[in-house]
């Protein structure tokens, strides 16, 4: 089974961002390998040694993006796929999906992994819209996949639930950060993915331009905020404290 | 007048809420037409029709029930031919995110996503979103037609208007290849006692709770005060409860009179969620968290000591 999984760096959630004069995310923080991708190559590596196979990095970003491929290279996948070109940044959903469909086409793999949405922008549009760029079925939001021949099912995460959803491959699965837990990389294969192949490639390559944004931001206003209220110190009177809120609020 | 679609998203025949406040946001924009896909849509469509849908386009095949998104992307896109309108909106839903992601590559156009708020501006339409972590509201812009918006469910009240919809049957037009991701079983997992969305009170627990074994201290809370318990996505993620509790971007969305976060520092995934509580009551042990910077009563302490105390308290006080 051929298996690419999208993955993407993301500013270290633990870390502060800041903004660049057009608005678009600073990009010179401490960046790491999204840990919902993480998850998505976790699932990929535990497909492939069940079933056989290949499993291939496809990231989008600036040159030192290839510090995340090469982490999800450390954690056993076999190559990497960097997608750089100076007209892709600050691109939107749908530029995204269409630059990463083309280099995915190349592939031809019979199942696409991504991270149901990133941590930074948290929005989860790619997906479907690369489903519909490959021209394949979307199992979204899996929470646990079952392969059977080249049948997938997977169990789609409901607000109350799931569902069992399958479809034929090739196919597109997008899974929940709580799909499985990402492994350590070990010495071994940090060493090993020093030599293991990332190329990279632009716009050119993939003979996709780049059109009129969907979007564009006409201005920035600071959000509204709440006004902070009392911050007390648990002084043995919080409990009360929280107790006369809540009968204010007439809740109690 | 712009013609404003409205993607009435229904879930087994049950038409979903974020439908009716989507109508009545686009009431405000201009014409309004909404569409029904599978079970239950011509009893959706008087329902649209009560809040100001002046034309639903309704088919219930059964396709649109038992596959995932294509079959919806095909009819809306040839649809979307026929009568072209300015705008589509959807809710920020799982299940419209997957047809409107779609819907949005068919035609070529793009989305905005995770909308607060949609404004007629010039001819077009402009979207606030939440952006660099919440700090800032962007206005964006739809540079293609049709815009297509997401909108956050609960960013607007829903209310009936004067009106009764023509109702239109159209043809299904999915295509013979777009039964693909077939739901052969649902199963429900989540029996709340009461409803998260629903709940006047609701205790959510975050990292800050330390561990799944902390959780029932919330449950106890929310007993007493006859509230549900929610959760942060970071929680979800680990694993210590399921998703049906998860507060936030890409969970639910609530707005109770009290909402007491628990351990939960803040992050924008988060807030967008439940900051439109009428009262944030946030219990951390670091007094620097962004959630104490938004709450009416921040309390800096030990949550494991503190909310079984209160409990206690909440029980005491009732009698």
């Amino acid at each position: 089974m051929k298996i690419v999984v999208t993955v993407k760096q993301v500013p270290d959630p633990n870390s502060a961002t800041t903004l660049e004069a057009d608005n678009t995310l600073a990009r010179d923080k401490e960046v790491v390998l999204d840990p919902g991708d993480e998850c998505g190559v976790e699932e990929a590596l535990r497909l492939k040694e069940a079933h056989g196979g290949e499993v291939i990095l496809v990231s989008m970003g600036p040159e030192r993006a290839k510090d995340a491929i090469r982490k999800g290279l450390s954690m056993g996948a076999d190559r990497g796929v960097l997608i750089t070109d100076a007209e892709l940044a600050g691109a939107d959903a749908l530029m995204t999906a269409r630059a990463l469909a083309a280099a995915i086409k190349t592939e031809s793999p019979d199942v696409v992994i991504c991270g149901t949405e990133s941590y930074d922008g948290s929005t989860g549009m790619v997906p479907p819209m690369l489903a519909e760029l490959l021209g394949v079925p979307q199992l979204t939001t899996a929470k646990k996949v079952e392969v059977d021949g080249s049948t997938i099912k997977i169990h789609r995460q409901t607000a109350d639930g799931y569902q069992v959803v399958e479809a034929a491959t090739p196919v597109l699965i997008s899974v929940t950060a709580g799909i499985a837990e990402p492994r350590y990389a070990s010495l071994k294969g940090i060493m090993a993915a020093r030599s293991k192949e990332i190329k990279q490639i632009g716009m050119g390559d993939l003979g996709v331009e780049k059109g009129e944004p969907a979007e564009t931001i006409e201005g920035l206003a600071q959000a509204e905020t709440r006004k902070a209220g009392k911050v007390i110190q648990d002084d043995g009177t919080a409990v009360e404290q929280i107790i006369q809120v809540l009968v204010q609020a007439k809740v109690l | 007048m712009a013609k404003i679609w409205v993607y009435a998203e229904l879930n087994q025949g049950k038409l979903q809420p974020t439908a009716l406040e989507l109508m009545a946001k686009a009431r405000e924009l201009g014409d309004v037409e909404a569409v029904a896909f599978g079970s239950g849509a011509r009893a959706a469509a008087e329902t649209l029709g009560k809040h100001g849908a002046k034309i639903v386009y309704v088919n219930e095949d059964k396709a649109f029930d038992d596959f995932i998104a294509e079959p919806e992307t095909d009819a809306l896109a040839a649809l979307y031919k026929d009568h072209s309108p300015d705008l589509v909106l959807f809710g920020f839903t799982s299940d419209s995110r997957d047809v409107a992601g779609r819907l949005a590559a068919r035609l070529d156009v793009g989305l905005i996503s995770n909308a607060g708020d949609v404004d007629a501006k010039d001819g077009g339409f402009v979207a606030s979103v939440p952006y660099f972590g919440g700090a800032k509201m962007a206005s964006m812009r739809a540079n293609k037609k049709p815009a297509i918006i997401l909108v956050r469910p609960k960013s607007f009240e829903a209310s009936e208007s004067a009106g009764t919809a023509e109702i239109k049957e159209v043809e299904a037009a999915i295509g013979a290849g777009s039964k693909r991701a077939h739901i052969i079983e649902r199963v429900v997992e989540a029996s709340e006692k009461v409803k998260l969305e629903d709940a006047k009170v609701v205790i959510s627990g975050g990292r800050g709770m330390g561990g799944p074994d902390n959780f029932p201290l919330l449950e106890a809370l929310a007993g007493a005060l006859g509230g549900a318990v929610g959760a942060s996505r970071a929680v979800v993620d680990a694993g210590w409860v399921p998703y049906a509790m998860q507060v936030g971007q890409t969970g639910k969305s609530v707005r109770p009179g009290v909402y007491i976060a628990v351990g939960i520092s803040g992050a924008m995934q988060h807030t967008v969620g439940m900051k439109a509580s009428k009262i944030i009551i946030a219990i951390n042990k670091d007094a620097e968290a962004p959630i104490m910077k938004m709450a009416d009563l921040g309390v800096v302490g030990d949550a494991l000591k503190i909310v079984p105390a209160l409990t206690a308290a909440v029980k005491a006080k009732k009698g």
